[in-house]
C-alpha cells in the first residue's frame, strides 16, 4: 500500500471515528448516570438525519438553520423519551429499563417507517462539501475535515458544560451516588433529562454528518451505527466521556484498517467491531479509560 | 414418576389437544394452520429463552443466534442433495454438506445439537459477565453469528439463503416438540437443578456461598436454552420452507424476549400464553395494514403500523404490568380446582 493510500484511510478512519465518537457520548453519559444502555440512542440518530433532510429538501431552510433545528429538536425527543420510557422505571430492575429502551428504539423505527416510509432517499451534499483539495494523489473531500473539526467544536462545548457549569457538576455528582446527590437538594430528574437532551443532540449531529457522509437517509440507518458507538463506549471505558471519544476513533480505525490491509476479509467488517466488543470486556471489561464500578450486593 | 391425579390429568389434556389438533388439521384453512404451526414453534423459542433469562437470569440477547444455527444445520439436513446442487449458485456446495440427508427428527435434533455447542463455546467466555455486559455479549456473539453465515457461502449458500426446504413440519409435530420442550423444561424446572437456578437468579452470592458451583450451572443452562432455541430454529426453517440471514437479526431476538416478558419471567405456562398472545395479535395486526371500509369512510391502509402498535402495547406491559401476565405462577391443576371450588362456595 503507497503512503498516499494509507493517509487515505486515515482520513476515512478519522471521519468515521469522529462519529462514532459522537454518538458513544451519549450512551455513555447515560450509562454513567443511570446504568442503562440507551438502545433508542440510535434511532435519535436517524430521526436527527430525517429532520435535516426535510427541512433542506421540503421546506427549502438553509443549511445552518436546518441543522440547528433539528438538533434541538433531537434534544427535546430525548428528553421525551426519558420522560415516557425511562423515569417511571427509576426504581424498577435495571433490566426492566433495558427492555423499555429496546421497545422505545422499535416504536421509534416503526414510527419512521410510517412516516417517513421504508425507502431511503438520497440526501443532496452542498457543493462547499464535497470540493476537495487534492494533494498529489490524495484527495481529501471539505467532508472529511468538516466532520473532526465539528466533533472537536461539540466535544469542546460539551466538556465545557460537564466540567465548567453547575448542572455539568450535578452531572457527575449523580454519576458518582445519586442519592446523596438528590440529598444535597439538586433536582436529579431534571439533571438526567438535562443529560438526555444533551446526548440526543451530539447524536443528532452526528446523524446530520452521517447523513451527509453516506449520502441517504433510512429508517433503520441508526440501528448499526448506535450498536458499534456503544462498543466504542465500552472500548474507551463507559461512564467517561474522553474514552468515548477515544473509543470511537480507536473504533473507526479498527474497522477502516483492517479493510484496507486485508480486503479479503472485507465481508466480515460489521463483525469486527463486535469481536471487539468481546475482547473488551473479556480482558478488561472497564475500558481503556473506565473506572471500576463496585458491584452492588 | 408417580401416576398422580394431576399427571393423570396433564396426560388426559395433552392427549386430547393432540387429537383434537389431528382431527382439525382437515378442515381448518391453510392460514389457520400457518398460525397454529407458529404459535407452536414461538412458545418452544419462548420457553427456551425463559430458561436462560427467566430461570436462571442471564440476560441473553442472543436467541437469534442460536435459532439461526438450528434452522441452517436442519435446512442443510433435509434439502435433498440434488437440489442443494443447484442452489449453490455463488460457491459450489462443500462435500460433507453435499451429501447429507437425514429424516427430518434428525435434522430437528441436530439443530438443536450444534446450537447448543455453540452455546457451550460463547458460554464459557461470556457468562462471567453480568447483566447488561452479558446481554451486549451475547447480542454480539449473534450478530457475528450472521456475519458468518452471510460469509459461508459454500455451507450456507451466503446472503441468497436457502429456498424450497421440505415442509415436513406439519401441525402434529410443532405440537409434540412443543410438549417435548415443554415437559422437559418443567421436569427440569421444578427439580432440584430448578431450585438451583432460581437460587442462582435470585442471588448469585448467596447461592455460590451455598456450595453451588455457580458457573457451571449457568453454562448447563445457557446451552439448554440454545438446544431447545436451535430445535425452534428447526422447525421455523422448515415451516417457512426459506432462510436467509437477514431473518435471524436482532428483531427476532426481540419478539421472543417480548413473548417472555409479557408471559411472566420464570413462568412457563406464562411463556406459552405469552407466544399465543402476541402471535395472534402480530397477525391480527395485520388487519390495521390494509383498507378498511367502514360503511361511511374509506380508510387507506398504513403499511408498517403494525410494529408501531406492537411496540406501544410492548411498551404498555413493561411500563404498567412489569411482572407480565403470569408473573412467576403458574397454571396448575391445583389452581383450577381451587379456581372452581371458590367459585362454587
Amino acid at each position: 500500500m503507497s503512503f498516499e493510500m494509507f493517509l487515505q484511510h486515515c482520513f476515512n478512519a478519522l471521519t468515521l471515528g469522529s462519529l462514532y465518537a459522537l454518538i458513544a457520548i451519549g450512551y455513555t453519559m447515560v450509562y454513567g448516570i443511570l446504568r442503562l444502555i440507551n438502545f433508542a440512542h440510535g434511532d435519535i440518530l436517524m430521526v436527527g438525519a430525517y429532520f435535516i433532510f426535510f427541512g433542506t429538501f421540503a421546506f427549502g431552510w438553509p443549511w445552518g438553520v436546518a441543522a440547528i433545528i433539528s438538533i434541538a429538536a433531537a434534544g427535546v425527543l430525548g428528553v421525551l423519551i426519558d420522560r415516557v420510557a425511562y423515569r417511571p422505571l427509576r426504581d424498577a430492575p435495571r433490566i426492566s429499563a433495558l427492555i423499555s429502551a429496546i421497545a422505545m428504539s422499535f416504536f421509534i423505527e416503526s414510527v419512521a417507517v410510517v412516516v417517513f416510509t421504508g425507502q431511503p432517499r438520497p440526501v443532496l451534499q452542498p457543493e462547499w462539501l464535497t470540493n476537495a483539495w487534492q494533494i498529489g494523489n490524495l484527495r481529501i473531500t471539505h467532508l472529511a475535515a468538516f466532520v473532526p473539526g465539528m466533533t472537536i467544536v461539540l466535544v469542546c462545548i460539551l466538556l465545557y458544560i460537564v466540567y465548567k457549569t453547575r448542572p455539568g457538576l450535578a452531572m457527575r455528582a449523580i454519576s458518582k451516588d445519586i442519592e446523596t446527590t438528590r440529598l444535597l437538594g439538586v433536582r436529579v430528574d431534571n439533571i438526567i433529562a438535562l443529560t438526555f437532551g444533551l446526548g440526543s443532540a451530539l447524536a443528532a449531529a452526528a446523524g446530520i454528518m452521517w447523513a451527509l457522509r453516506y449520502p441517504q437517509v433510512h429508517p433503520y440507518m441508526g440501528v448499526m451505527p448506535g450498536l458499534k458507538a456503544f462498543i466504542a463506549a465500552v472500548f474507551g471505558g463507559i461512564g467517561s466521556i474522553e474514552g468515548a471519544v477515544l473509543g470511537g476513533l480507536a473504533l473507526g480505525f479498527v474497522e477502516i484498517m483492517a479493510v484496507a490491509f486485508m480486503p479479503e476479509l472485507s465481508g466480515y467488517r460489521d463483525a469486527f467491531a463486535f469481536l471487539l466488543l468481546v475482547l473488551v470486556l473479556l480482558v478488561k471489561p472497564t475500558g481503556l479509560l473506565g473506572e471500576r464500578m463496585e458491584e452492588k450486593i | 414418576m408417580r401416576l398422580t391425579r394431576n399427571t393423570c390429568l396433564s396426560i388426559a389434556a395433552i392427549l386430547l389437544f393432540g387429537i383434537a389438533l389431528w382431527q382439525c388439521e382437515s378442515f381448518l384453512g391453510d392460514y389457520q394452520i400457518y398460525i397454529a404451526k407458529l404459535i407452536f414453534i414461538n412458545i418452544i423459542l419462548a420457553l427456551s429463552l425463559n430458561l436462560i433469562y427467566g430461570f436462571t437470569g442471564l440476560f441473553s440477547l442472543g436467541h437469534a443466534g442460536f435459532i439461526a444455527v438450528g434452522a441452517y444445520i436442519s435446512a442443510l439436513c433435509i434439502l435433498p442433495p440434488a437440489q442443494k446442487e443447484m442452489m449453490w449458485i455463488l460457491e459450489p456446495i462443500i462435500w460433507p454438506v453435499s451429501d447429507l440427508f437425514t429424516p427430518f427428527w434428525v435434522s430437528v435434533l441436530a439443530g438443536g445439537v450444534f446450537a447448543g455447542v455453540f452455546a457451550f463455546f460463547i458460554a464459557v467466555p461470556v457468562l462471567k459477565l453480568g447483566d447488561d455486559y452479558l446481554g451486549m455479549a451475547t447480542l454480539a456473539f449473534a450478530e457475528i453469528i450472521r456475519v458468518l453465515i452471510v460469509n459461508a457461502t459454500p455451507v450456507t449458500n451466503g446472503s441468497l439463503g436457502i429456498k424450497g426446504i421440505p415442509n415436513h413440519a406439519t401441525l402434529i409435530v410443532c405440537y409434540a416438540w412443543a410438549i417435548f420442550t415443554l415437559i422437559f423444561l418443567a421436569r427440569l424446572v421444578y427439580s432440584n437443578f430448578g431450585n438451583v437456578l432460581r437460587c442462582i437468579r435470585d442471588n448469585e452470592i448467596a447461592a455460590s456461598v451455598m456450595g453451588i458451583n455457580v458457573f457451571h450451572y449457568k453454562v448447563l443452562s445457557f446451552c439448554i436454552g440454545a438446544f431447545f432455541a436451535g430445535i425452534g430454529g428447526g422447525l421455523l426453517g422448515s415451516h417457512l420452507s426459506t432462510i436467509d440471514p437477514k431473518m435471524f437479526n436482532f428483531l427476532l431476538t426481540f419478539n421472543v424476549l417480548m413473548f417472555v416478558v409479557a408471559g411472566g419471567l420464570g413462568s412457563l405456562t406464562g411463556s406459552i400464553l405469552g407466544a399465543t398472545v402476541i402471535t395472534i395479535l402480530l397477525e391480527w395486526l395485520r388487519a390495521i395494514e390494509e383498507p378498511m371500509n367502514l360503511g361511511f369512510v374509506e380508510l387507506p391502509g398504513i403499511p408498517g403500523m403494525r410494529m408501531v402498535v406492537f411496540s406501544v402495547v410492548l411498551l404498555a406491559i413493561i411500563l404498567k404490568r412489569r411482572e407480565g401476565i403470569m408473573g412467576t405462577r403458574e397454571i396448575t391443576w391445583n389452581r383450577i380446582f381451587a379456581f372452581f371450588k371458590r367459585g362454587r362456595a
